[in-house]
């Protein structure tokens, strides 16, 4: 009897190691968690010690046009030009590509068929997976010429810029978009034919209306990405931080002129905070665009 | 008995090498109610969705024999499948709104045929509504999604939008048994209200139901159409063993 007692007490082997799990996972989670705390509390700390420790103006930041935080006596942080820049490559690009995500995903999910997505599927996912620096490398020897060429200017600037976003984003946003498509029920489709639509009456005035929502978290994730991307924009759109007057001409983004700066400067000094100013911004973009997705998320099921 | 207005004249389908319809002949007369009963698996809704061709979306189906709209075959080559489905409707089992509002699922139809007079929908909508039973709940609420009425108000919305595109003939396949007796009952009321002024054919696995809303009784057991006779003659002294069988529960 005390031996079936025992048996039955004792904790068993699965439980266990169910146990052992828990508390792997959650030392990972607080290592995560740490982490996150941290760079969190990096940015923001040495962000605003730009405008609490070198006493330089918020307003300033945002609203003036030259960026020199190096210059004596007085060092001049206005980042209003690669904030332009940086919501203009963001907007353009993300202009550009919805209407080429949207007619992709349609034809992947509602016109190819099983055999056409089994061959589309892999190109997409491709897309999404090629480092930054080759597609920056052929903005570099082909969209810069092609602009130069077309649009005039010297190439380099925000509609460079744009294109190779546009050619970035276009994937994330196309598969995020079909697997939205793909959540639309069945039987809207069956509704609407037996109603006497054609299957393009279906997909424009059923399928799209009722995707939305989930073309717009789409479209934010491909912003967010485009907002975020550095490398590929840094080499082609010129790096000049002058308040951008034109499409054509170079300008400069809050990435790009992280990318080219932080080298140069020194921790614990004004252009070297300035720049965290600049991630600061970065950061708080991403989180915008974060709550977006989540409050369109919650407003439809597709 | 009123003239049919669709018939089927030896009908057998394919699900690919799998015959599912064994040359099924049935007539719908005019502005009656025909139930299609049988066990699950009899071929009910394989058969009703040939009425209106939705079996086509199923790239396997083949389809033998004529289904006959006013005397035109509907699988002739030059039948308009768009033109087809706006004169043979169709409810499903799933009430499917659409996730819009109330005026824009009962609109839908309409706006497809290029209507877009406001005065002419609004009456529509009210008019449909109505028939459908379902105005009174619906009334202030117009604007509101389809999809915040519950499961028995949202399938008499989808009856209402079929009924909007004034189709000669309405296709039911199981509308009531995803909803509750109450629900159902009132389906069943504006199935009736309704049926002075279109053929209704409604499969239903529910032999109550079949009796008290048809006027005649399709039978349908293993792909084939058993039974086929008033209402009332086959619920009282069927002819055939099975169909007799199946009325008593025996199986099904
Ligand atoms: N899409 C399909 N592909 C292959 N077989 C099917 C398909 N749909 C139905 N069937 C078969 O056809 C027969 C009739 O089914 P169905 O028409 O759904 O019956 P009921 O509506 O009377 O329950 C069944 O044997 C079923 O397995
Ligand atoms: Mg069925």
């Amino acid at each position: 009897m005390d031996a079936v007692k025992k048996e039955l007490t004792r904790k068993s082997k699965a439980s266990r190691q169910d146990q052992r799990g828990k508390l792997i996972s959650l030392a990972c989670v607080t290592l995560i968690m740490l982490v996150v705390l941290s760079i969190l509390y990096m940015i923001t700390s040495k962000g605003l010690a730009t405008f609490f420790e070198n006493k330089m103006s918020i307003v300033d930041f945002f609203t003036k046009q030259v960026w020199n935080p190096s210059a004596k006596p007085q060092a001049l942080v206005g980042a209003l030009p690669m904030i332009v820049g940086s919501f203009s490559v963001t907007v353009l690009s993300a202009l550009l590509a919805a209407p080429f995500a949207i007619a992709t995903a349609i034809f992947m999910v509602d016109i190819a068929g099983k055999r056409g997505r089994k061959i589309l599927q892999p190109v997409i996912e491709l897309l999404v997976g090629i480092p930054s620096v080759v597609y920056g490398f052929i903005g570099l020897t082909v969209v810069v010429p092609f602009t130069r060429t077309v649009f005039g200017g010297t190439g380099f600037g925000i509609l460079s810029g744009t294109f190779v976003l546009f050619v970035m984003v276009l994937p994330t946003v196309t598969s995020m978009y079909v697997d939205s498509l793909k959540a639309v029920p069945q039987f809207y489709r069956e509704a609407s034919l037996a109603l006497g639509a054609t299957r393009w009456q279906t997909i424009y005035k059923v399928i799209i209306r009722a995707s939305i929502p989930g073309l717009l978290t789409a479209i934010i994730f491909g912003m967010a990405r485009a907002f975020g991307e550095a490398l590929a924009v840094q080499m082609v759109i010129g790096n000049a931080s002058i308040l951008p007057s034109d499409l054509v001409s170079p300008a400069s983004t809050l990435t790009s002129v992280l990318t080219t700066g932080i080298g140069n400067t020194v921790l614990g000094t004004l252009p070297n905070n300035a720049l965290w100013s600049l991630a600061l911004v970065l950061l708080l973009m991403s989180l915008v665009f974060n709550l977006l997705t989540r409050f369109i998320g919650k407003k439809g099921a597709f | 008995m009123a003239k049919d207005i669709i018939t089927a004249e030896n009908v057998h389908l394919y699900y690919g090498q799998k015959e599912a319809l064994h040359g099924i002949s049935l007539g719908f007369p005019e502005k009656e109610i025909t139930a299609l009963i049988g066990p699950s698996g009899s071929g009910k809704s394989t058969f009703i969705r040939t009425l209106n061709r939705m079996s086509d979306l199923n790239p396997e189906v083949t389809v033998t024999g004529a289904i006959r709209l006013d005397g035109e075959d509907i699988y002739s080559p030059k039948t308009d499948t768009v033109e087809l489905r706006k004169r043979v409707g169709m409810v499903f089992q799933q009430p499917n709104p659409f996730p819009f509002s109330v005026y824009d699922n009962v609109t839908y139809g309409l706006r497809l045929s290029g209507i877009k007079d406001k005065a002419l929908l609004d009456q529509r909508v009210e008019e449909s509504l109505k028939q459908a039973a379902v105005w009174d709940e619906t009334k202030d609420h117009l604007k509101e999604n389809a999809l915040s009425f519950s499961g028995g108000q949202q399938q008499r919305i989808c009856i209402a939008r079929v009924l909007a595109v004034q189709p000669e003939i309405i296709l039911l396949d199981e509308p009531t048994s995803a909803l509750d007796p109450v629900s159902s009952a009132k389906v069943e009321d504006s199935l009736l209200a309704i049926k002075d002024q279109f053929t209704i054919a409604v499969v239903t696995h529910n032999m109550q139901q079949a009796s008290r809303i048809s006027d005649q009784t399709a039978f349908f057991l293993d792909g084939n159409l058993v039974e086929f006779s008033k209402t009332v003659d086959m619920f009282t002294h069927p002819e055939k063993q099975e169909t007799s069988d199946y009325l008593n529960g025996k199986f099904g």
